[in-house]
């Protein structure tokens, strides 16, 4: 084995693995929070739409998407590694054994706590990431007026396998933009009108927090950044950005589209 | 005396390493909240031998909280209830009367059970011996104070070395990690000029012998630095990551 490949099977390795992927999942979740704040636009998933062709459309964000997909799942697989090298650790458990009297919950269940998340990944993907690059889906046309853009008319084109993922046309002579694009916007407000699949995403975005509380603070302990100047920041970014913040906001998307 | 106890003791007895072992029941009675939890351990034992039994095993040595030997797992937590000290310096005024007090071994692969409550930790022996000393060349003793070190940095790694080796962090950790150990014998080397020669040999070995012993890795939930006697942070296991990252991937001499 070469000294890296050994470096990276040490107990010390593999937390440096856990911590750095996680720490690009969670600048992940920032782009992912700012991009979809625009399903809040009342514009009819116009800009929301726009979005989620370039997302998909964009060659470094591509780049960018495969190393995020190897991340989770690297992340993933050496939790499972650490898991069973602890587990190994201690072959016979205590009878009496009472963590909640000198560590936090949330440390002690970060297993727990990504397993529903990556449950929760695995269907979010499936319902969106999938549908938008396989299913037949609709396309909306939007028709902007070029002199109130505020002024959209939508309506809506059925499957055609011949038509671009998304068009933007200027006709000058009718005075409007012609935008026409995949209508993901349509399947996120359709997947939201039922009640237990807004539970499930509420429920994943509780356990987001938690992950995060622990997770983010723990990460740059890992990595051995633990400047007493910075320790408070990170601490307060971990718990207010990352374990509050950015899970409500989140979690505020299939209730807006629930009780719209 | 009124204020005695009368107490129920659940003890993991074990005839040996390969035995099975399992929790028996005893009847403490007439405590003194005087006693140190070791000699209510004592007066069980002269009871038990008295009888003709086997008296329960446990490791004691210096019983004033400085030598590291004693150990037991106390309801749930290393050392006991109390924070900051051993098992010999915990005070049966800790518990109440008609107490049941589950006394186990340290649970761990590195620290396999000798007999009932006695554990093999000479793991944190050999990880010493891998890398935890500096290595001095012999002559006249060199003045005091020829080589400056802040007071600060004097502090930092005379806490680090406050170290008594007892391994509560590894019994307290759920993943039994012994980070909190190993970080704290390589930060007081670590942090003062004579430890810098073999400062990037020492962690990388010593790392390496810990994973060897079997030992799990740390996932910072901090009950090691909550249950640890001598109150030693995980700032530790913070300097031990970042030396040994230093060496691993961005040093290039050793």
């Amino acid at each position: 084995m070469s000294n890296l490949a050994k470096t990276f099977s040490s107990s010390l390795g593999k937390k440096l693995v856990m911590a750095l992927t996680g720490i690009f999942l969670c600048t992940f979740l920032i782009v992912h929070l700012v991009g979809n704040l625009q399903l809040f636009k009342d514009d009819a998933g116009q800009a929301f739409n726009a979005y989620a062709y370039f997302m998909t459309h964009f060659g470094p964000i591509k780049i960018v998407s495969y190393l995020l997909y190897a991340s989770i799942i690297i992340h993933a697989v050496y939790a499972l590694l650490l898991t069973a090298a602890n587990k190994k650790a201690r072959p016979v458990a205590y009878v009496v054994q009472k963590g909640g009297q000198n560590s936090p919950w949330t440390s002690r269940n970060m297993g727990i706590l990504g397993t529903i998340l990556l449950i929760f990944i695995v269907v979010h993907m499936g319902d969106f990431w999938w549908k938008y690059h396989n299913a037949e889906l609709p396309y909306a046309k939007y028709e902007i007026s070029l002199e109130n853009p505020k002024d959209i008319q939508v309506s809506e084109l059925p499957y055609d396998a011949n038509r671009l993922v998304h068009s933007d046309i200027v006709d000058v002579q009718a005075g409007k933009q012609i935008v026409v694009s995949k209508d993901l916007y349509k399947i996120v407000n359709n997947a939201f009108q039922t009640w237990w699949y807004v539970l499930l995403y509420v429920v994943a975005m509780a356990a987001l927090s938690f992950h995060l509380i622990h997770g983010f603070k723990s990460a740059f302990q890992t990595i051995g950044w633990n400047n007493s100047n910075l320790v408070p920041i990170i601490r307060f970014l971990g718990v207010w950005v990352f374990g509050v913040l950015i899970p409500l906001a989140f979690a505020a998307m299939p209730l807006y589209f629930f009780f719209k | 005396m009124s204020n005695n106890m009368n107490l129920t003791l659940k003890v993991w007895r074990q005839k040996n390493a390969k035995a099975k072992g399992e929790l028996v029941s005893y009847q403490a009675d007439h405590v003194s909240p005087d006693m140190s939890f070791l000699e209510m351990l004592d007066v069980v034992n002269e009871g038990l031998i008295k009888k003709g039994d086997d008296p329960i095993h446990f490791d004691h040595d210096c019983r004033e909280g400085i030598c590291g030997s004693c150990s037991l797992h106390i309801n749930g937590r290393p050392h006991g209830p109390k924070q900051g000290i051993t098992t010999c310096q915990l005070h049966m005024r800790s518990f109440n009367d008609k107490d049941t007090i589950v006394i186990e071994p340290w649970r761990a692969e590195g620290f396999p059970v000798i007999k009932d409550l006695a554990t093999d930790r000479s793991a944190f022996d050999r990880i010493q011996v891998a890398g935890g000393f500096i290595s001095v060349n012999t002559g006249g003793a060199p003045d005091a104070n020829v080589i400056p070190i802040p007071k600060v940095v004097a502090d930092e790694a005379f806490n680090s070395a406050t170290c008594i080796g007892c391994g509560a962090c590894v019994a307290a950790c759920k993943n039994a990690s012994a980070m909190l150990f190993v970080s704290a014998k390589v930060s007081q080397l670590a942090l003062l000029p004579q430890g810098q020669p073999e400062r990037y040999r020492r962690v990388q070995a010593m790392v390496a012998q810990m994973d060897a012993e079997g030992f799990g890795s740390c996932t910072n939930t901090g009950a090691c630095e909550a249950e640890c006697p001598k109150e030693i942070s995980i700032t530790n296991i913070a300097r031990m990551n970042r030396d040994y990252f230093t060496a691993k991937l961005l040093n290039s001499e050793e």
